[in-house]
């Protein structure tokens, strides 16, 4: 129920003009939001009309579905998908014709405005296709390879300009009793 | 630099400059003797490696283009990498986390310790862990392998607490933060380890041992090295004697060029060694160089691996230090009541978050994929390395048609599990699982292997020319003054990460080429 909701009013964060897909982050404090200039996104979009990003960007929801994972993280999928169907035109049918799919199995042939389980329903009925792949394939690296996705689950990325972690926690789990030095030695002190 | 004639017929030309290539060259050039050393990566520094994982991956990993069969999931996932490993200079000794094992007494004896196991093409080693022993203590020296020559363990890491508080639970006695070619403080002129925890993507300080930075420029330093970087060697050439006496590759510009050679040694790791054997056929050797036992490629061996990944309650942040930040060997032994030969070492691994959304369920998505995710900070991990068996089937071969950048036939890896493999495998899960769940585990992931880090075998020593490639100081059966110096060479996998073990080899093996050259035999 509360995945339900968070999905409807994050819903009405994304919108669409003229070849951008912007949108608004939720989160208005902690590491993730200090990294953002601003608390408005936009993605101009090069090659995938308005709402065939838009879908694409809700199907990538479904697919890996992180409820508190802003939108604006799940738009680097649709950029990344957005630049290869501009590179590829069998990219860009595929991407078309998928949400085309999508639509055509909801009711009044929109698939936006499904609730979120039939929604989900029709995304499963496409598991395997070339759209579904494509979708998932781009994912698995567009949407956890960026700052963003890192700060949000935690991954700290590049250690070594910060002095790696020999004085920043490496040793810091505390809810389990401490080894012993024989097995594992205190660290070097110059 | 030494500048070396590509007519002088003199040299030992070496082909790969990783953990055999890169220790042999420097040991022949140690004893004087001339080297060119052929690589067909270019040169990374401790100043460009990159701690980021999918940079890194493109700027080390071998990428160019293999196929693969077989009923191994890796072919399913990842048709066109079934390895990960490296082209570049150190080869996978930039990406390897460390750790350094011997092989034990009886795994050097598999088919008498075991006996004959149906489906299996085991076979003694021809040398004993006592043969082996004083290279060892060379390798662990020049390696500056923690707990061995006095020098201290690693301070193991949040994972590693994991790792030791369930192996308390589970009764195990032999864990500890491992025997580590990762300078626990400074030592050799390279750093200590500030526990960066990019191990697999280079290390920036250079306290983890590779040969980039050892032993490369100490045989540069003699003045008997020449290294080509960006060189990729197409074929073995042989005179009408059926010897080697020279070797043809692409230089970095692209250009064909032949380098005349004395002794050539082979070192590019278990699938592109016996490529290259095979891609040397003549008239002379129809079957490609020193393939008269048909055995070249064949019993190919990655180690039983697999990992378990469990999340918590509370942060563990596994990511925080080496990757490789502790090890048990309990299950290292050979138990056969356990229902399988041989046995398996755990390990404690960790990937960033990029890698884990890539390996820990390849072609996963939906909820449980997503959950696993959402707990990345309270996730420990480890790893197993178990012994693989060889089969005459799991073999390297040329592709029938599919060719390289330079017009060379690929490799096709085939690799099946041997149901020995399989119950191993099952065994060292429920035992990951279990020793995470008696820490208060949440959740535990098994993840099935990654591309291949540990690829051995397909150019084995035998004591007979008929049961494999090569003797017991890496010349082969049928050329003398060819020689197989990487894991290559390896009889049967045993359980332990091969790197120390290529290192001792090399070792041993420049002393008996040196021998051999100075006493005219080759």
């Amino acid at each position: 129920m509360i995945n339900k909701l968070e999905q409807e009013s994050k819903r009405k964060f994304i919108k669409l003009s003229g070849g951008m897909l912007t949108g608004t982050l939720i989160a208005t404090s902690g590491l993730f939001s200090c990294m953002a200039p601003t608390r408005r996104w936009s993605l101009p979009l090069t090659s995938l009309p308005d709402n065939v990003a838009e879908s694409i960007l809700m199907t990538t929801r479904h697919i890996f579905p992180h409820a508190k994972l802003e939108d604006a993280v799940y738009a680097l999928v649709v950029k990344d998908l957005d630049n290869s169907a501009a590179k590829d035109p069998a990219v860009k049918k595929v991407l078309i014709d998928g949400v085309a799919m999508l639509n055509k199995k909801s009711k009044n042939n929109n698939w936006l405005l499904e609730n979120h389980q039939d929604q989900y329903t029709i995304v499963l009925s496409m598991v395997g296709s070339d759209f579904f792949e494509k979708i998932r394939g781009t994912s698995i690296v567009s949407l956890y390879n960026n700052d963003m996705a890192w700060a949000h689950f935690g991954y700290e990325g590049s250690s070594f300009e910060k002095g790696g972690y020999i004085n920043r926690g490496f040793q810091d789990l505390n809810w389990l009793p401490e080894p012993p030095h024989s097995i594992s030695p205190q660290k070097y002190k110059i | 630099m030494k500048n070396i004639n590509l007519n002088d017929s003199n040299t030992v030309v070496i082909i790969g400059s990783g953990a055999g290539g890169g220790t042999l060259a420097n040991e022949l050039c140690q004893q004087g003797v001339n080297v060119v050393l052929l690589e067909a990566g270019s040169k990374q520094s401790t100043k460009t490696f990159v701690n980021d994982e999918w940079k890194s991956f493109s700027q080390l990993a071998w990428l160019d283009n293999r196929s693969t069969s077989g009923g191994w999931r890796v072919s399913k996932d990842f048709p066109n990498l079934p390895a990960w490993i490296c082209k570049t200079v150190g080869g996978s000794t930039t990406h390897w986390a460390g750790a350094s094992l011997r092989i034990q007494a009886h795994e050097f004896k598999a088919l008498s310790t075991y006996g004959s196991v149906k489906g299996a093409n085991l076979l003694d080693w021809p040398i004993t862990l006592d043969d082996l022993a004083p290279y060892y203590d060379l390798a662990e020296n020049k390696m500056g392998v923690t707990r061995t020559n006095g020098i201290p363990g690693l301070p193991g890491n949040s994972n590693f607490k994991v790792m030791y508080a369930g192996a308390e639970k589970m009764g195990y006695k032999q864990c500890h933060t491992g025997r580590m070619a990762i300078n626990s403080k400074p030592r050799d002129g390279r750093a200590g380890c500030q526990q960066l925890g990019f191990c697999f993507q280079g290390c920036k300080m250079g306290a983890k041992w590779s040969t980039l930075y050892t032993e490369i420029p100490a045989a540069m330093a003699t003045g008997n090295l020449e290294l080509r970087a960006g060189c990729h060697v197409m074929k073995i050439q042989h005179n009408d004697k059926g010897l080697a006496d020279g070797v043809l590759y692409i230089d970095e510009d692209g250009k064909q060029q032949l380098q005349k050679a004395r002794v050539v040694c082979v070192a590019g790791n278990s699938i592109e060694t016996p490529r290259l054997l095979l891609n040397s056929a003549t008239e002379m050797f129809p079957n490609g160089l020193a393939n008269s036992s048909d055995q070249v490629g064949r019993n190919y061996m990655r180690h039983t691996t697999g990992s378990v990944y469990a999340t918590f309650d509370k942060p563990v942040r596994m990511w925080r230090g080496t990757t490789m930040a502790g090890i048990i060997q309990d299950e290292a032994k050979h138990d056969p009541s356990r229902g399988f030969v041989g046995g398996y070492e755990l390990e404690t691994v960790s990937l960033g978050l990029p890698f884990m959304a890539a390996f820990i369920d390849p072609g996963a998505w939906g909820k449980k994929f997503a959950n696993a995710l959402d707990n990345y900070e309270n996730m420990a991990g480890l790893w197993i390395v178990g012994e693989d068996l060889p089969q005459e089937s799991n073999r390297i071969t040329l592709h029938p048609s599919d060719k390289d950048q330079h017009g060379l036939p690929v490799p096709n890896v085939h690799f099946d599990d041997h149901p020995n493999d399989k119950i191993m495998r099952e065994h060292a899960f429920e035992q990951g699982t279990k020793l995470y769940k008696s820490v208060g585990a949440k959740e535990t992931y098994r993840v099935p292997p990654y591309p291949s880090t540990h690829n051995l075998g397909t150019c084995r020593m035998s004591l007979h020319a008929k049961d494999g490639v090569c003797n017991k100081h890496g010349q082969t059966h049928d050329i003398k003054n060819l020689f197989i110096s990487d894991g290559s060479q390896f009889t049967t996998s045993a359980a332990e990460n091969p790197t120390l073990t290529i290192v001792a080899l090399a070792i041993r093996q420049a002393q008996f080429i040196a021998n051999q050259l100075s006493t005219n035999k080759i």
